[in-house]
């Protein structure tokens, strides 16, 4: 049953994640996105981590997928991408070398060993109490500091992305490549 | 029986590999853009992987910090893209060549 899971979902991931990078249609690679979102959320449930794949689904698959797609939009973008045309010779070709070379050091490197190091460093993973529960109790205690200064980067990109998405009365240097 | 971790890391490494491939195949920025979260969304897959081989809950709340900084990234990194390509029709990245000598 755990194989069945994760073949299926192993291939809907490869299968979204190729699909993202060779549609031609930017809304296309969008919805693909989206599979391989699902997909890998299925994953973190088959290893017991609940409350990332409801996160998951709901910020990456709801939040941020729409954002994409808005964006997509609202750029008037949505038009295929002419994917045969080269403006730097060669360089297709050697991306792909560069990917079957890391992909090719990645396995090479881990034939001896997957994993080392101590084991529930931070908390136990199994054991009594619901994932949610541990995930929490280390959140909020271990890793407190670094929790609150995530709402600080929220604030800042908030505000970062006001600042930059708005539009200048004056029109501003953005004009100057036009001009 | 459960699946060997290493078939998760196997999956992610395969995953990371398409998201940098896709990275510098694609020239539309939304593209490359879907593309950098691929590789965060094979990474979040190798911590959770992780956290479950070493019995460590310390790899899940790794996770938890990328959502949110992978949420702040996608927020401006748009917000950025849209300033940049507010006035222009087609959004790859060879148009932004005003440093170009």
């Amino acid at each position: 049953m755990d194989w069945v899971v994760f073949v299926v979902a192993g291939a809907a991931v490869l299968a979204g994640a190729l699909g993202v990078i060779l549609a031609s249609h930017p809304v296309h690679s969008a919805l693909m996105l989206v599979l391989t979102l699902f997909g890998v959320a299925v994953l973190f449930v088959a290893q017991q981590a609940h409350f990332l794949a409801a996160v998951q689904v709901i910020v990456y698959a709801g939040a941020i997928v729409v954002l994409f797609l808005f964006v997509i939009m609202l750029l008037g973008v949505d038009r295929s991408e002419n994917v045969t045309t080269e403006p730097l010779p060669g360089q297709r070709p050697i991306a792909y070398l560069a990917g079957l070379g890391v992909i090719v050091a990645i396995f090479l490197l881990t034939r001896t060993a997957w994993v080392s190091g101590a084991e529930s460093v931070a908390g136990a993973a199994d054991g009594p109490g619901s994932n949610v529960e541990k995930l929490a109790t280390s959140l909020f205690t271990r890793y407190l500091l670094a929790f609150e200064m995530t709402s600080v980067l929220l604030v800042i990109a908030v505000v970062g992305a006001v600042v930059l998405a708005r539009h200048s009365p004056s029109g501003g240097v953005r004009d100057a490549e036009e001009s | 029986m459960t699946v060997p971790g290493a078939w998760y890391l196997g999956l992610a490494a395969m995953l990371f590999t398409i998201g940098g491939v896709g990275l510098l195949i694609r020239r539309n920025v939304l593209i490359m853009f879907m593309c950098v979260e691929l590789m965060l969304n094979a990474v979040n897959l190798t911590f959770v992987t992780f956290a479950r081989m070493l019995n460590d809950i310390g790899g899940q709340v790794v996770v938890f910090f990328v959502l949110v900084v992978a949420a702040a990234e996608v927020v401006v990194g748009l917000a950025i893209i849209v300033s940049i390509f507010r006035r222009r029709t087609e959004a790859t990245a060879d148009d932004i060549s005003l440093l170009k000598g």
